[in-house]
């Protein structure tokens, strides 16, 4: 942080000093919101508002391949499917609060406290040993020459490790996630065959499809007034969920439906 | 006169040094345009497809029909804006906004014209530029999907959910495809920044000719990103009512619907730009006119080359019939992105031999499209044909498979083993009535 206050002293720019304490206010916001909200989708939408603060002020720092990097990997990928399986755990899911792994607090603390460690070495050197943009910029002419050159040249063994990490991690979470066929899928042709041999190529009757009332364990009642199983979802069906038929009632209607006058049933209709 | 030259080298300086006043200008002007833009796409879709399907479209508000999408902005603008007692209040009515609000920031490094002069003062028209404005698009173009994710999901509705999942799926899919896809404009114009890209286009060949690969896998990705038709699986009306916006009415639909039309324009724009020479009228026009490039002709061109685009979109929505949601996800996986990696390969290699060897290896590389292409067309040939004569036959089931009995797996039949064949030649007992199967019929 301290570097970043920095240049907005140095460089007394107006401008830069209202975008620096509307995207800090953003991104501090956003980290909190992410630490205290309840709902997992909120948390992951805090997230994203802090990355995309990040790279406004990586762009106002004249690293804008930086912040652009960082919006579409951070939050453009990553963060996306982050959303992505949280929606598919479930709107209403609630965090666990049961820890699992052994000693995760120690572990945690450790590598919170390394970290931070890490981040003021870094922050240091970075406030202590300044070469300047311009004179980095220079050097292979050009911020995104510069990186390039940096990545693919004196980092390329950590930039390769980094990758296969990757990849192995891909190649894990699709071996996790395999599951063997033991027949060939069926076609959309087979799919088609076997449902015009079933007998009923068209459309199963959906519930409550003439009949007298639309609950789902109900069957529907064919044009005649007979009923069908067929309008019942398969795990209802045989079961005794499926609502049985008045067929007097069905009578009725069929009386009606052909134009026959039908005596007053009010006390059949009662229940 | 310096700055023309600026642009025509593709010099970023020039820009940055609008007054305040000016950049107020053209970010009204660009939305407004957006606005009006939209308004015109939409009539001209409906017309357009209309007589593709011999009718005749809108033609009764105003002349041609041309007020026809006012009356439709304004009776959406008094419709009842519904909130599901179900949704997440604030998520929900945030998710139009970011949709709308991303799909409008796209254009403000679309290069429009040339360097003109507005009340004085000399600028080009484009809002800004920097080093790496395409990547600034791709950027905005994955925050664009988080309104369609978060609306989906917030609704509250399990149609939404499910549209929402999809489209972010199909997004995410299909922007990997578009972002390869600009990786060849990129290494040819060695640039990433808009106006350069413009600028490098005029000293040789359309990007869109010369590296055809990626102009032909940007405008099927760009189909897939913006959701329209054949990929328009997130809204599929007969599988999910209307997808992400399924719960949305009103204002807050129309976002969604502005946010649809402009990425249209934003998509077209940007395949004009990187792809078919930006704002520049080519060289048989430019040459006998050489005005066509100066003042403000070149923004009716750029117009002009985005409603080309744009009439591809509503011939596609117009002829095709939606893809099966697995048919598209293979197509974007197995089919766009390799042959995408397969390109680029082709294009650091000629790249690198003529930043070696300074030569010009523009037929080279046409060669190599033209290789690349017809490949991939023979490779899709091979494989309907293939899809078509393979006739599915059950693995043949062996009842002794290593040696011990095993039961048929789903799909198996019983069939006549060797021993139990041999035992039937040997008893001169008919095959057929020695199978279980038969036996289990016959009782």
């Amino acid at each position: 942080m301290s570097t970043l206050f920095a240049v907005v002293e140095t460089s007394g720019n107006v401008g830069e000093t209202i975008v620096f304490w509307v995207c800090a206010f953003v991104a501090v916001a956003g980290a909190l919101g992410m630490v205290l909200s309840h709902r997992a989708v909120h948390s992951a939408l805090f997230i994203a508002a802090t990355m995309m603060a990040l790279a406004v002020l990586y762009v106002a720092l004249s690293a804008p391949f930086l912040g652009m990097a960082q919006v579409v990997v951070y939050t453009g990928a990553v963060m996306m499917l982050f959303l992505f399986v949280l929606m598919i755990v479930g709107v209403d899911s609630s965090d666990s609060l049961v820890e699992t792994i052994k000693g995760q607090r120690l572990a945690a603390i450790v590598l919170g406290l390394a970290f931070a460690a890490l981040l003021v070495a870094a922050v240091g050197s970075a406030t202590y040993q300044v070469q300047g943009l311009d004179a980095a910029n220079t050097v292979d002419g050009g911020n995104v020459q510069g990186l390039a050159h940096l990545i693919f040249g004196r980092y390329v063994l950590a930039f390769e490790v980094t990758s296969a990490l990757l990849i192995t991690a891909a190649l894990g979470a699709m071996v996790l996630a395999h599951r063997e066929r033991h027949t060939p899928r069926p076609s959309q042709r087979e799919q088609s065959e076997a449902r015009v041999r079933s007998g009923y190529p068209q459309n199963l009757p959906g519930p409550g499809v003439y009949a007298r009332h639309n609950a789902v364990g109900t069957p529907a009642l064919l044009p005649d007034g007979t009923p069908t199983d067929l309008s019942v979802p398969e795990p209802l069906r045989g079961v005794s969920a499926v609502v049985g038929v008045d067929h007097e009632d069905t009578a009725r209607v069929i009386a009606l439906a052909a134009g026959r006058a039908v005596g007053p049933a009010d006390e059949e209709t009662e229940s | 006169m310096t700055s023309l030259l600026a642009v025509a080298q593709g010099d970023l300086s020039i820009f940055g040094k609008d007054p305040f006043w000016l950049v107020l200008l053209k970010t009204l002007v660009l939305f407004v345009a957006l606005i009006l833009l939209t308004l015109f796409t939409t009539w001209f879709e409906r017309r357009v497809v209309a007589r593709m399907g011999q009718r005749s479209g809108p033609n009764r508000a105003g002349p041609l029909g041309l007020l026809q999408p006012l009356a439709d902005g304004i009776k959406l603008a008094l419709k009842e804006g519904i909130t599901p007692a179900s949704a997440d209040k604030v998520v929900y009515l945030l998710a139009p906004m970011i949709a709308a609000a991303a799909a409008m920031l796209v254009f403000a490094v679309i290069p429009v014209g040339p360097v003109v002069s507005i009340f004085g003062t000399e600028t080009p028209l484009q809002l800004t530029d920097f080093s790496v404005s395409t990547l600034y698009i791709l950027a905005i173009a994955s925050i664009g999907i988080y309104g369609i994710v978060l609306a989906g999901w917030s609704s509250g509705s399990t149609y939404s959910l499910l549209g929402g999942l999809r489209s972010s799926a199909q997004m995410i899919s299909y922007e990997i495809a578009m972002g390869l896809s600009f990786v060849a404009v990129f290494l040819w114009a060695g640039s990433m920044s808009t106006s350069q890209i413009v600028a490098a286009q005029a000293s040789t060949w359309w990007y869109g000719i010369l590296l055809a690969p990626s102009f032909i896998i940007y405008l099927i990705s760009m189909v897939g990103e913006t959701n329209r038709a054949p990929f328009d699986l997130p809204e599929a009306e007969g599988e999910l009512v209307a997808g992400f916006h399924t719960e949305y009415s009103g204002l807050r639909w129309a976002m969604f619907f502005l946010a649809e039309y402009v990425n249209m324009i934003n998509v077209a724009a940007v395949s004009t730009t990187l792809f078919l020479g930006g704002w520049r009228m080519p060289p048989p026009i430019s040459t006998i006119w050489p005005g066509a490039n100066e003042g403000w002709w070149p923004v009716l061109w750029f117009v002009l080359k985005i409603y080309a685009i744009i009439f591809v979109f509503v011939w596609l929505r117009g002829t095709l019939p939606r893809l099966r949601y697995d048919q598209f996800m293979k197509f974007g996986w197995r089919v766009l992105i390799p042959l995408s990696i397969a390109w680029i390969l082709v294009i650091a290699t000629l790249k690198g031999i003529q930043n070696e060897y300074q030569t010009d290896l523009r037929t080279s590389l046409l060669w190599a499209s033209g290789i690349l292409l017809v490949i991939a067309a023979l490779a899709f040939v091979v494989d309907v044909r293939r899809v078509a004569e393979t006739v599915e036959e059950p693995p043949e089931f062996d009842a002794y498979a290593g040696g011990y009995p095993v039961p048929p797996l789903p799909g198996q039949e019983f069939t006549v083993t060797r021993r139990a064949k041999a035992t039937v030649t040997a008893t001169a007992v008919p095959v057929e009535s020695a199978t279980p199967i038969d036996e289990e019929e016959q009782s």
